[in-house]
C-alpha cells in the first residue's frame, strides 16, 4: 500500500511538474503583456513598452522564466500579480476557499440526488419514471451551463424576490404541483394499481398540507423550523431510514431512531440558549455535528441486541439529519434582519459575500447561503444528470450479478437485496467517479463563477488571462493540476479500499 | 444482461421464449444490417437525426455558405432599421393562442443596431456544427491513432503514450481549451476547432487502448499473423473494423460535449472571436440584454440544446445499436401479445410478476 503510494505520488508529481511546463509556454504564448501599450497613443509609448518588458523579464527566454517561476515556487513564492500588485498568495487563499465552498455544496447535493434517482429508475426499469428520468438526464446533460445560469440568474433570482415582496401562491397553483408531486411518487414507488392510488393520494395530500401551513401562517415572513416541525421532520427522517436501512419490523432501529429524535427534540430548548451566549465558528458547528452523530451512536449502542451495529448507524445518521435541521432553523431565524438589511431582496445575483454586512455568523452563515443558492444549483443540475446515468447504469448491471439471484432465492426480502446486495455494490464504480467528477466541476465553475461574479478561482484564472498576467494563471493551473492528481490517486485508493478484489500491491 | 425486471424464478422455457424472439429478428442478417435496424428502431436516435439533419439543413441554405447566397432576405450583419422595438414577428397560429401563424420580417427579432437575429443564429449554428464536426474529426484521427498504437505495440511506447494522455488529463479541458482558445480563437473559427481537437482525444485514445488490449489477444488476431499479414493490416483491417462500435459512440458523444465545450469557451470570451459567429459568442453578447430583449438570449441557447440534445440520442442510439449485449428487450405488452399468438397467452401475464415482491411495475394492471 505505502509502495503504492509513494510510486504513485511521484509518478503524480512528474507529471506535474512536466504538465506545468508546458502549460507555461500555452499561457506565455497565449497572452500578450503589451498589448494595451502597443495600441496606445502615449507620446513616450516606446519609454513604457520597454519598461514593461525589463519589468516582466518578457526579454528573457520563456523556458529560463519558467524555471525562475518554479524556482520561486519552490520557496513557495507564487509571484505578483503585475497588472494589480497584488501578491497571488493572498488572491489565491481567498479565491480556493470560495470555490471549494461552492463545489463542495454542489457535489454533496448532486450525488446525493442523482444516486438516489439514478437507483430508483433502475429499480423501475422500462416504467414511466424510468423513461421521464432519462429523459431528464439527456436533457440536463445537453444544457450549456452559462446559458441556465444567466437563465437561473434573470428569472429563479428576480422572480424568487419579486414573490417574497407578497409571499401568496395561488390555490389553483398548490393544488396543481401537489398533484404533480404525487404523481412523481406514486410513480416513483410504483405496484399495482391500488397502491399507486394510495401512494399518489398520500403524497398530495402531505404535499398540500404543507403548503397550506406555510401559505396560512406567513411562513414566509418568518421562515422557522421550531420544535412542533422539527418533531414532526425527525420522525419523519427516522421513519424513512429505519425503513430503508434496518427495515420498519427492526424494532431495536426504530427505537433507536425515535430515541434520537425526542433528545433532539428537547435539546432544541437548552441550545437556543446555548447557541446565543457562546460565538459560534465554523469548527464549533462541526464539532457539535459529531458530538451529535457520536451519541446518535451511543443511543443505538445502548439499545443492544445482536445487530447493534446496524442500530447505532442508524442512530448516527438520524442524529446528524437532526443536528442539520436544529443549524438551518438557526440560519432562519436571522432571516427577518437579514432580509430588511437587503431591503427585501435576499437571493443575490453575484458575488460571493455581501460587502459590509456584518451581524453575528448566523448572519454571515444565511448571507454566504443565498450567495450560493444559484451558483450551485446551476453545478448541480448537470452534475445531477452524469451521477444519475452512472448510479442507474451501475445499479442495473449489479441487479444482474448471480449473487442477486441467489439472495433473492435463499428468500431475503426485496428491501435486503436491494439495500444490501444492490446498492452497496452499486457504490463501488461511482466511488472511482466521484473524486474525478470534482474535477470536472471545479473546471465547470468557471462559468459558473463567470456569470454569478463570484470571486473564486475560476474568475481568477479568467480574469487573469484576459488581463495578460501569467503567475495567478500558473497559480490556478498548479492547483487544479494538483487537485486532478490528488483526485486519482483517492479514485485509486478508494477502489482498493472498498473492493476486496482489487490489490494495489500487485 | 439488462432485464432485472425479468422475474428471476421465470422458467428455462420463458427464457427459451424470450430467445426465440430475439433470433428470429436477427436471422440471416449480417452485422452492418443488425446494427442498422437496431438504429433505426430506437425511437429517440431517429428524433434525433431528423432534428439534426433539419438544423443542418435550415442552417446552411438559409444564410449561404461561403460565398454561395441563401434564400434568406437577410444577412448576419446587415443592420437594416429597427421594426417594433426589434421585437420577434413571429407569431403562433390561432389554436396556440397566437394572431395566425406568420413569419414576417424578421421572425426572431432584431438585436440593438437592427441586425437580424435569425440570420445571425443561423451563422452561429453553422460554425458550431462546423467546429463539433471538425474536434470530432481530429480528434477521432489522434484519439485511435494513439490509442491503437499503445495498445497494439505495448510496452515501452505504450507507457510513453500512456504518460502522453496524463498529461493532458491532468488539466480540466475547460481550462486547457480556454488557453489554447486565446492562441487560436482569435486567427479562425477552423484553427479553433483543430486546436480543440488536439486536446480532446484522450478519453476516446484510452477507451480504443482498452479494445486493443483485448482484441489483440484473440484467435483471429494470431489466425492473421499466421498467415503473414503486416502489422498494419492487423490494425486496420482486423481489429479496427472490432473496435468500430466503441469508436463511433465514444465519438457521437464527444460532438456533443465538444459543441457544449465551443460554446462555453466563445462565451466566456476565449473561443470564436467576432466577426465570426457563434452561439456561445452571441450569448454572451446579448446577456446584458436579457432583462429588455430576452429574444436576442433565448435562440443561441434554443439551438445548443437542440443541437447536443440531438447528438446525445444519436449516441443513446449507437450504443444501443452497436451493443451485442445490448439484448433489446421486447415490453412485457409486446411480450405477452407474441405469446397469445403462440397460444400461451395466460402464461404470458402470469408468469411475468415476480411473486416475492408484488412491487414491480406495470405489471398489475
Amino acid at each position: 500500500m505505502l509502495n503504492f503510494l509513494f510510486r504513485r505520488i511521484a509518478a503524480g508529481i512528474a507529471t506535474l511538474v512536466v504538465a506545468l511546463f508546458l502549460m507555461y509556454l500555452l499561457v506565455d504564448r497565449a497572452i500578450d503583456p503589451l498589448q494595451d501599450l502597443i495600441e496606445s497613443t502615449a507620446p513616450n509609448k516606446q519609454q513604457l513598452i520597454d519598461q514593461r518588458i525589463a519589468d516582466l523579464d518578457l526579454d528573457v527566454n520563456v523556458v529560463v522564466r519558467f524555471f525562475q517561476w518554479f524556482g520561486n515556487l519552490l520557496q513557495g513564492d507564487l509571484g505578483i500579480a503585475w497588472r494589480s500588485g497584488r501578491d497571488v498568495n493572498s488572491l489565491l487563499t481567498h479565491a480556493i476557499g470560495s470555490t471549494l465552498e461552492l463545489v463542495s455544496a454542489a457535489t454533496l447535493l448532486a450525488v446525493v440526488l442523482g444516486v438516489t434517482v439514478g437507483i430508483v429508475s433502475a429499480l423501475r426499469q422500462y416504467s414511466a419514471f424510468d423513461y421521464i428520468i432519462i429523459f431528464l438526464s439527456f436533457l440536463l446533460f445537453s444544457l450549456p451551463s452559462f446559458w441556465v445560469a444567466v437563465l437561473l440568474k434573470q428569472w429563479a433570482a428576480i422572480g424568487f424576490n419579486d414573490f417574497l415582496r407578497d409571499p401568496v401562491v395561488a390555490w389553483p397553483v398548490i393544488i396543481g404541483a401537489s398533484l404533480l408531486v404525487g404523481l412523481l411518487w406514486s410513480l416513483a414507488i410504483g405496484g399495482t394499481v391500488v397502491r399507486r392510488l394510495q401512494v399518489f393520494a398520500i403524497a398530495a395530500a402531505a404535499n398540500i398540507a404543507l403548503l397550506a401551513y406555510v401559505q396560512l401562517s406567513g411562513w414566509w415572513d418568518r421562515p422557522h423550523i421550531g420544535p412542533v416541525m422539527l418533531l414532526v421532520l425527525g420522525a419523519g427522517t427516522a421513519f424513512a431510514v429505519v425503513g430503508v436501512f434496518a427495515g420498519l419490523h427492526n424494532r431495536r432501529a426504530l427505537w433507536t431512531a425515535l430515541t434520537v429524535v425526542v433528545i433532539g427534540v428537547v435539546l432544541y430548548f437548552p441550545m437556543q440558549v446555548v447557541f446565543d451566549s457562546v460565538t459560534e465558528s465554523n469548527w464549533l458547528i462541526l464539532g457539535l455535528g459529531l458530538l451529535a452523530a457520536a451519541s446518535g451512536y451511543v443511543v443505538g449502542r445502548l439499545f443492544g441486541g445482536a445487530d447493534w451495529r446496524l442500530s447505532a448507524h442508524v442512530g448516527a445518521a438520524v442524529a446528524v439529519v437532526m443536528g442539520a435541521l436544529v443549524f438551518v432553523d438557526q440560519v432562519m431565524q436571522v432571516w427577518g434582519p437579514y432580509f430588511k438589511a437587503l431591503s427585501g431582496r435576499p437571493i443575490p445575483t453575484f458575488g460571493d459575500r455581501t460587502p459590509n454586512l456584518g451581524g453575528n455568523y448566523w448572519v454571515q452563515a444565511l448571507d454566504s447561503f443565498t450567495h450560493l443558492a444559484l451558483p450551485t444549483a446551476t453545478l448541480v443540475l448537470i452534475a445531477f444528470a452524469s451521477y444519475t446515468r452512472y448510479s442507474r447504469s451501475s445499479m442495473l448491471e449489479v441487479m444482474n450479478q448471480d449473487y442477486i439471484r441467489t439472495a433473492r432465492a435463499k428468500g431475503l426480502p426485496e428491501r435486503l437485496v436491494i439495500v444490501r446486495h444492490g446498492f452497496r455494490n452499486a457504490l463501488i464504480p461511482l466511488a472511482t467517479v466521484v473524486p474525478i467528477d470534482v474535477i470536472t466541476l471545479i473546471g465547470g465553475a468557471i462559468i459558473t463563477e463567470a456569470v454569478f461574479a463570484r470571486p473564486g478561482m475560476g474568475q481568477l484564472f479568467v480574469r487573469s488571462l484576459e488581463q495578460a498576467e501569467i503567475e495567478p494563471v500558473m497559480a490556478y493551473l498548479l492547483v487544479t493540476a494538483t487537485l486532478a492528481i490528488l483526485a486519482n490517486i483517492i479514485a485509486d485508493i478508494v477502489y482498493a479500499t472498498i473492493d476486496p478484489r482489487i490489490r494495489l500491491d500487485a | 444482461m439488462s432485464t432485472p425486471m425479468t422475474p428471476p424464478s421465470g422458467s428455462p422455457l420463458d427464457e427459451h421464449v424470450e430467445n426465440e424472439i430475439e433470433l428470429k429478428e436477427v436471422e440471416g442478417l449480417s452485422q452492418g444490417q443488425i446494427v442498422r435496424r437496431r438504429f433505426f428502431r430506437h425511437k429517440g436516435a431517429i428524433l434525433g437525426l431528423i432534428m439534426l439533419g433539419l438544423t443542418t439543413l435550415l442552417a446552411l441554405t438559409s444564410v449561404g455558405v461561403g460565398p454561395l447566397p441563401g434564400w434568406w432576405q437577410w444577412t448576419p450583419y446587415e443592420t437594416p432599421s429597427v421594426v417594433n422595438a426589434g421585437r420577434p414577428s413571429m407569431s403562433l397560429p390561432t389554436w396556440l393562442g397566437g394572431t395566425g401563424f406568420a413569419i414576417g420580417e424578421h421572425p426572431f427579432g432584431q438585436d440593438e443596431i437592427g441586425r437580424d437575429i435569425f440570420a445571425r443564429v443561423m451563422a452561429g449554428v453553422q460554425t458550431s456544427l462546423m467546429v463539433m464536426v471538425v474536434i470530432g474529426t481530429v480528434s477521432a484521427v489522434i484519439g485511435i491513432a494513439v490509442g491503437a498504437a499503445s495498445g497494439f505495440l505495448r510496452g515501452r511506447s505504450d507507457t510513453v503514450l500512456m504518460r502522453l494522455t496524463d498529461l493532458v488529463i491532468t488539466v480540466p479541458t475547460i481550462v486547457i481549451g480556454a488557453v489554447v482558445g486565446k492562441i487560436a480563437g482569435g486567427v479562425s473559427g477552423l484553427v479553433f476547432a483543430i486546436a480543440m481537437g488536439l486536446i480532446l482525444w484522450t478519453t476516446l485514445a484510452r477507451l480504443v487502448r482498452g479494445e486493443f488490449l483485448s482484441l489483440r489477444e484473440r484467435e483471429f488476431v494470431d489466425a492473421a499473423r499466421v498467415a503473414g499479414a503486416s502489422n498494419m493490416r492487423i490494425i486496420f483491417k482486423h481489429i479496427l473494423p472490432n473496435a468500430i462500435g466503441t469508436v463511433i459512440v465514444s465519438v457521437t458523444l464527444l460532438m456533443s460535449s465538444a459543441i457544449l465545450l465551443e460554446t462555453a469557451l466563445s462565451f466566456l470570451g476565449f473561443g470564436v472571436q467576432s466577426p465570426e459567429i457563434s452561439l456561445g459568442q452571441l450569448i454572451n453578447q446579448y446577456q446584458q440584454a436579457f432583462a429588455t430583449r430576452p429574444w436576442l438570449f433565448w435562440w443561441p441557447g434554443l439551438f445548443i440544446v437542440v443541437i447536443a440534445l440531438s447528438i446525445n440520442f444519436i449516441g443513446d442510439g449507437l450504443r444501443d445499436a452497436f451493443d451485442p449485449r445490448q439484448k433489446r428487450i421486447p415490453s412485457e405488452r409486446k411480450m405477452a401479445k407474441a405469446m397469445e399468438a403462440d397460444g400461451s397467452a395466460a402464461r404470458a401475464i402470469t408468469t411475468t410478476v415476480r411473486p416475492a415482491d408484488s412491487r414491480n411495475p406495470g405489471t398489475g394492471s
